[in-house]
C-alpha cells in the first residue's frame, strides 16, 4: 500500500533540524510576501478584482476558450485540445516526432508534472531537460518538485553540491550557491543552444488577443523558446483571462504573493511564432471541467499558482511537499487532487488544521480552508474517510479551528490548551509567530500526527 | 466527438450562471516616477543611470565595456561601439557580452521595461546576452502595471516582454544569485 500524507510526514519529520529549517525558510518567504503586499494600499481591492475577473471568466469559459482558440489560430499558433493527461502527452509526443525532435528543453510547467509527461516522453525515446534551476536539481536527484514555485526548497545546498559534483563535474564539497548556479548556467546554455524543441507552461492566456504570458525569474522559458524551431506551450483551460488589461491585476499580485518581489524578472507575451518557427498550444482539461461543475469546489480553478498558501501553511511547512504525493502540494493541491481521484487522495483534505491562513493570503481569494472542510464531508459521505480520519478530524477541528478555544485567552483556557493530551508546548515553534493565528499549541508535527492517527 | 467538442460541451454544461465582468480602477497617486523607478530597479539588482544626452550613454558604455567582448545594439547611432543586431539566426548571439536595446516605457512600481520584437530585432537578444543595457526616455515612465497596459492598449506585436532587472534565482537554499540563464546585469539609461 502506498504511504499516505501522515506516514510521509512522519518520514519527513524524522530529521528534526531539517524540518525546522524548512519551516523557517518558508515562513521567511511568507513574511516577504507580507511586506510586498503591504506596500500596496489597494491590495485588498486588487484581490477582490482578481477573484471577480476569474469568476467571471469561469462563468463564460466555453466562450472564452473558443475566442482564444480563434485568435491564437489567427496569430499563426496551432491549438490542440486534450481531454486528459494521456491525450496531452500523446499530442506533445506526436508534434515532436513529426519534427524528428529527440531532445527538448522544458521550463516550469506544473501541468506537465500533473500529466507525468517526462516519463512518457522518455519511454518514447525523447529526452527532456528541465531548465528551471530548481527543477533541474530535482530532476538530477530523480525526485518530483516539492513546491510549485520553489521546486527544491526541501534540499540543502550540500546535497545540491553533491548532485552537481556527480552530474556536472563541480568540485567535490563545493556548496556555494553562487558557484553552483554558475555551473548550472554553463551546462544549460549548452543545452539551450542545441535543442530544437522547447516546452513551456503558461501563466495567463488572453482570450481577446490569443496571446499567452509566461513568467520566470531565470529567463529559462525565453532562452528555450526563442532558440527552438518548435515551441509547445501547455496550459490548463483555467488559465484564461478575458482581456489583456487584466494582466495588470494579476501580474501585480502574482510575484508579490509568491516571493515578495514586485514582479518576476521576465513576463513574456507570446503572440505569434517568430519567422520560421512553429508554435503550438495544448489546452488541457484533465478533470477541470468536472471541478467546474462542483459548485463548492469550482473556486479552486481561480488559482494562479503563486504558492503563497503553501508558504503560510503550518502543515505544509512541517510536512514538506512530497508528503502530499501529488504534483501540486499544499492546501491548494489538497483541494485539487481529490477531484482527480477521490480514493487515492482521500488523505489530503485531512492534512490541514483548517486555520485559514491559506485563504487569508490567497491573491485570488479562494476559500481554501472552507473547501478543505467541504472535501472532508464529501469524502466521509463517500466512505473514503476511514476511522483514523474520523478521530484526527475531531481533534483537529476542535483544537485548531474552533475560534472558541482560541479566544479563551484567560487562565482556564490556557490550562485547557496545555492539557489537551497531544499538545506539547514549545515557544520556539514557528506556529507561535503566526500573527493571524492565535497560539496554536503544537510541537513536533510528526509526533502529534502519529499520535492522533492511533487514537 | 472530438476532444475539443467534448471539453467545450462539458465546460458549457458545468460553468456557473454568467457573472458580470468586474472592473478595477487604480487610484492615482502623486509620485516622483523617476525616483521611484531608480530605487526599485536598484533594489531588484539593476542599475539606473540618469543621463542628459546620448553622448553620455556612449561615453559610459565605452568606459565600461569596450574591449570586453562582443557588443550588439539595436539602437541607432552607436556604430563606433557596437555592431547592429540585424536579422540573423538567434544562435549567433551566443557570445554577446553586451546588448543595447531601446524600450517603449518603464514601470516605476516594479522597475520593469516593456520591449517588443521590433525593438529587439531578435527575441532572444535580451536573454542570451551576458549583460543588458536599455535606453529609456525619462518621460516614458508609468506608475503601475495598469498604466502599462493602458499604454500598450491594443498594440500588435509578435512578442513582447517586461524585463525587471537581471535574471536571478534563489533556488539553492533561497540565497539570491544574479545571472541565472538570462543577462547577469541590467543597466537602464534614463535619458
Ligand atoms: S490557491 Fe491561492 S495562494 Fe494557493 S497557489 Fe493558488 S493562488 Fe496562490
Amino acid at each position: 500500500m502506498k504511504k499516505d500524507h501522515a506516514q510521509l510526514s512522519a518520514d519527513f519529520n524524522a530529521n528534526e533540524p531539517r524540518v525546522n529549517w524548512h519551516d523557517e525558510t518558508l515562513w521567511w518567504i511568507r513574511q516577504k510576501r507580507d511586506k510586498a503586499a503591504n506596500t500596496l494600499p489597494e491590495w485588498e481591492e486588487l484581490r477582490e478584482a482578481a477573484s471577480a475577473v476569474k469568476y467571471h471568466t469561469l462563468s463564460n469559459l466555453s466562450e472564452y476558450l473558443q475566442q482564444f482558440e480563434a485568435n491564437a489560430h489567427r496569430n499563426g499558433i496551432t491549438v490542440h485540445w486534450a481531454a486528459d493527461a494521456a491525450e496531452h502527452n500523446h499530442i506533445v509526443c506526436t508534434i515532436l516526432k513529426e519534427q524528428g525532435i529527440k531532445r527538448i528543453v522544458k521550463s516550469k510547467s506544473m501541468l506537465t508534472e500533473e500529466c507525468h509527461l517526462n516519463p512518457y516522453l522518455a519511454e518514447n525515446g525523447i529526452e527532456v531537460i528541465d531548465t528551471d534551476l530548481g527543477e533541474r536539481i530535482v530532476q538530477l536527484a530523480d525526485e518530483p518538485p516539492s513546491h510549485i514555485v520553489l521546486p527544491c526548497i526541501h534540499k540543502k545546498k550540500e546535497e545540491i553540491g553533491e548532485l552537481f559534483h556527480e552530474h556536472l563535474g563541480t568540485a567535490k564539497g563545493e556548496a556555494d550557491p553562487q558557484v553552483l548556479t554558475a555551473a548550472a548556467r554553463l551546462h544549460l546554455r549548452e543545452t539551450f543552444l542545441t535543442r530544437r524543441g522547447a516546452l513551456t507552461g503558461v501563466n495567463f492566456a488572453i482570450a481577446e488577443t490569443g496571446e499567452f504570458v509566461v513568467c520566470t525569474n531565470e529567463g529559462n522559458a525565453d532562452m528555450g523558446a526563442h532558440l527552438a524551431d518548435v515551441h509547445i506551450a501547455c496550459m490548463g483551460i483555467e488559465k484564461l483571462i478575458p482581456l489583456r488589461q487584466h494582466l495588470g491585476i494579476y501580474l501585480r499580485l502574482l510575484t508579490r504573493s509568491a516571493t515578495g518581489q514586485p514582479q518576476t524578472t521576465y513576463s513574456s507575451h507570446f503572440r505569434s511564432p517568430r519567422p520560421g518557427q512553429q508554435m503550438h498550444i495544448v489546452l488541457v482539461d484533465n478533470g477541470r471541467s468536472t471541478q467546474l461543475g462542483r459548485e463548492e469546489f469550482r473556486n479552486s480553478l481561480k488559482c494562479i499558482r503563486c504558492g503563497a498558501c503553501m508558504n503560510t501553511c503550518p502543515v505544509y511547512r512541517r510536512s514538506g511537499g512530497h508528503s502530499y504525493h501529488t504534483a501540486i502540494a499544499g492546501p491548494i493541491g489538497a483541494i485539487l487532487a481529490p477531484n482527480l481521484d477521490m480514493k487515492q487522495y482521500a488523505d489530503l483534505p485531512f492534512a490541514s488544521t483548517l486555520c485559514g491562513s491559506c485563504s487569508n493570503v490567497c491573491p485570488v481569494k479562494i476559500d481554501i480552508h472552507d473547501q478543505l472542510y467541504k472535501w472532508r464531508q464529501v469524502l466521509m459521505k463517500d466512505g473514503q474517510g476511514g476511522a483514523m480520519k474520523t478521530a484526527s478530524m475531531k481533534v483537529m477541528n476542535f483544537t485548531l479551528s474552533s475560534p472558541g478555544v482560541y479566544r479563551t485567552a484567560g487562565k482556564a483556557g490556557r490550562w485547557f490548551l496545555r492539557n489537551v493530551p497531544f499538545v506539547v508546548n514549545n515557544p520556539l515553534n514557528p506556529w507561535y509567530k503566526q500573527r493571524d493565528m492565535p497560539e496554536a499549541p503544537q510541537q513536533s508535527f510528526g509526533e502529534w500526527y502519529k499520535q492522533n492517527r492511533k487514537q | 466527438m472530438s476532444s475539443r467538442e467534448k471539453i467545450l460541451a462539458a465546460v458549457k454544461k458545468n460553468q456557473p450562471a454568467l457573472e458580470v465582468m468586474a472592473t478595477y480602477t487604480q487610484p492615482e497617486r502623486e509620485e516622483d516616477l523617476l525616483q521611484q523607478y531608480s530605487t526599485v530597479l536598484q533594489a531588484i539588482g539593476g542599475t539606473a543611470v540618469i543621463v542628459n544626452t546620448m553622448a553620455e550613454v556612449t561615453h559610459y558604455l565605452k568606459e565600461m565595456w569596450m574591449g570586453k567582448g562582443r557588443i550588439v545594439s539595436t539602437v541607432p547611432g552607436l556604430q563606433d561601439l557596437a555592431e547592429i543586431a540585424g536579422e540573423t539566426d538567434p544562435h549567433q548571439f551566443e557570445n554577446v557580452e553586451l546588448a543595447i536595446v531601446p524600450a517603449h516605457f518603464g514601470v516605476a512600481e516594479n522597475g520593469a521595461v516593456w520591449v517588443t520584437e521590433e525593438l529587439l530585432q531578435q527575441r532572444v537578444l535580451p536573454f542570451i546576452t551576458q549583460n543588458l543595457a536599455v535606453i529609456l526616455p525619462k518621460e516614458n515612465l508609468v506608475a503601475t502595471m495598469h498604466h502599462a497596459y493602458d499604454r500598450i492598449g491594443n498594440a500588435s506585436y509578435g512578442f513582447g516582454t517586461f524585463i525587471a532587472g537581471p535574471s536571478k534565482t534563489a533556488d539553492i537554499e533561497q540565497s539570491l544569485v544574479l545571472g541565472a540563464h538570462g543577462s547577469k546585469s541590467m543597466t537602464v539609461f534614463l535619458l
